[in-house]
């Protein structure tokens, strides 16, 4: 398997290998690559590659739209088929249209946490949980510099209150069994001052996604 | 430069020297100082207004236009904002007994199955220092909240904010409920919030999308002055 640290996948991303023996692409966030890497394996998707664009943009989200295009034009002569493994991501609607026009699918759903959990399950729950902050694999084992750092939390502690003044709790939304994140995951939520609790979710929607595309034209 | 920062003494500034002290230290969040400045104004005699304006409103006028060019991010505007807080706080009690233009009132709130406030506070503090009175209904909100609020009050403006895909289209509840009650034509509706665009705000039918605080206002009295002209045509 493809061996790529966090810190890339938040800076950077992650570059294609190449289309040969791949006749998928599938373009992501790089905060999905580990898991969409690890359905690749577990599922034996050979006829799949993964390219990602920075995990980063999560908090710049008008950055989005543009740079899927980018690489869909890039890359779109070389595979079959181009997969955007995004869901809205508080691009207002504007990757949907632009996957549109550009003739490719994408993740359904508002955002990772919603399809993880499912999106049916998390449009029927999302009401009674409003004050819940959701954190993923990849969340938890990045938290410090994707989250707590960007959001000024290691210079200025004060700022909790601001951020997290109106939430309750924390809903760890686990994709795989893993007692070392579980600890980290717990930990994060003490630091926020929130109640903790863990949900197995495992792929959730992404693994019915990618499941769908089909192997071959 | 923070060492530099320790040696000034604000209250040896002279007013030339101390208003873009107080925008630099605004730019960098300094609650404190802010205060201290604001008092230091009030005591040469300036009018509570000018403070307001000339000091608190120009310096975040700054960091809003840092914050649209991704030079600040998000934790630097809200200590910015904490900052000024602080000051309005001082100045807020003083401004209505001193006559400040009053330009018209406005709620705001954040839409149902939102609570995102960051920005929504930014707004209600820079209408605050444009001379608006702002009703601040929080996070949140159901349709009922801001029917109650409008009804119940003498409103010019209503404000709504979203940041969430999913919570969006809630807006278009809020101003459909209002179109049913006959009430719509009574308010100028504007709606804000990072995922919104123009096209979005025609759809629901508010009168305009407003992509930051400092856009907000001048719509806001913009609106108003037409609002004006009407009644005296
Ligand atoms: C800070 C932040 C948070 C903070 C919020 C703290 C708080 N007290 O508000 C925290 C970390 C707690 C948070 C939580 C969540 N967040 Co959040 N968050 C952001 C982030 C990074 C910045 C938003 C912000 O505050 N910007 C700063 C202010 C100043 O800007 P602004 O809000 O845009 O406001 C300006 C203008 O829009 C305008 N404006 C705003 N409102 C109004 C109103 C009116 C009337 C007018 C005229 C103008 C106006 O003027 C403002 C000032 O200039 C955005 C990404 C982004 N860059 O937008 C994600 C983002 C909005 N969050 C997102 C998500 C998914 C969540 C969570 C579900 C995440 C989770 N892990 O659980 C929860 C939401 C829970 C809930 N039920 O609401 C997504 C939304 C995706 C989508 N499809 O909708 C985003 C886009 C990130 C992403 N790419 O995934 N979030």
């Amino acid at each position: 398997m493809i061996e790529v640290s966090d810190h890339t996948l938040t800076e950077q991303g992650l570059d294609a290998r190449g289309s040969d023996p791949a006749r998928v692409l599938v373009l992501a966030c790089g905060a999905l690559a580990r898991e969409i890497l690890a359905l690749f394996k577990i599922n034996k998707w050979d006829h799949m590659d993964l390219t990602c664009l920075p995990a980063k943009w999560h908090m710049t989200p008008d950055l989005i739209t543009d740079g899927v295009e980018d690489v869909v034009r890039k890359h779109r002569g070389d595979y079959d088929q181009i997969f955007v493994a995004y869901a809205d991501c508080g691009t207002g609607g504007l990757l949907e249209a632009k996957c549109a026009e550009l003739g490719v699918e994408m993740i359904a759903g508002p955002h990772c946490y919603s399809f993880f959990e499912g999106n049916d399950v998390f449009a029927a729950t999302a009401e009674d949980e409003i004050t819940a902050f959701y954190l993923t694999d990849f969340l938890v084992s990045v938290f410090d510099s994707f989250f707590w750092k960007p959001m000024g939390l290691d210079r200025h502690p004060e700022l909790l209150e601001m951020y997290f003044g109106n939430y309750e709790k924390v809903v760890y939304q686990a994709q795989t069994e893993n007692a070392e994140l579980t600890a980290k995951a717990r930990d994060c939520a003490a630091r926020m001052g929130l109640r903790f609790e863990r949900r197995f979710t495992g792929y959730g929607d992404l693994q019915t996604a990618l499941a769908g595309i089909p192997a071959a034209r | 430069m923070s060492d530099q920062e320790d040696d000034i003494i604000l209250s040896e500034l002279s007013d030339e020297e101390l208003v873009p002290q107080i925008h630099d230290d605004l730019y960098d969040g300094l609650k404190e100082e802010i205060e201290e400045s604001v008092n230091i104004l009030l005591g040469r005699g300036w009018m509570p207004y000018d403070v307001l304006t000339k000091a608190l409103v120009e310096g975040m006028r700054i960091v809003g236009i840092d914050f649209r060019d991704g030079i600040l991010f998000v934790p630097e505007v809200l200590l910015a904002a904490n900052a000024m807080k602080g000051g309005m706080a001082i100045l807020k009690p003083l401004l209505a007994e001193t006559g400040a233009p009053r330009l018209g009132n406005m709620v705001i709130g954040t839409v149902k199955g939102d609570i995102h406030d960051i920005g929504k506070n930014l707004v209600t503090m820079m209408m605050e220092g444009a001379g608006f009175e702002v009703k601040d209904l929080g996070i949140n909100n159901p349709v009922e909240n801001y029917l109650d609020e409008l009804e119940n009050g003498d409103y010019d403006i209503l404000g709504m904010s979203a940041l969430l895909t999913t919570t969006m289209p809630y807006m278009k509840v809020v101003i459909d409920t209002m179109v049913e009650k006959g009430m719509r034509d009574d308010y100028t509706v504007l709606v804000g919030g990072a995922p919104l665009n123009e096209e979005f705000g025609k759809a629901i039918g508010a009168d305009a999308y407003c992509r930051d605080a400092a856009v907000a206002v001048e719509t806001a009295k913009e609106f108003m002055a037409k609002k004006h002209n009407q009644m005296n045509a």
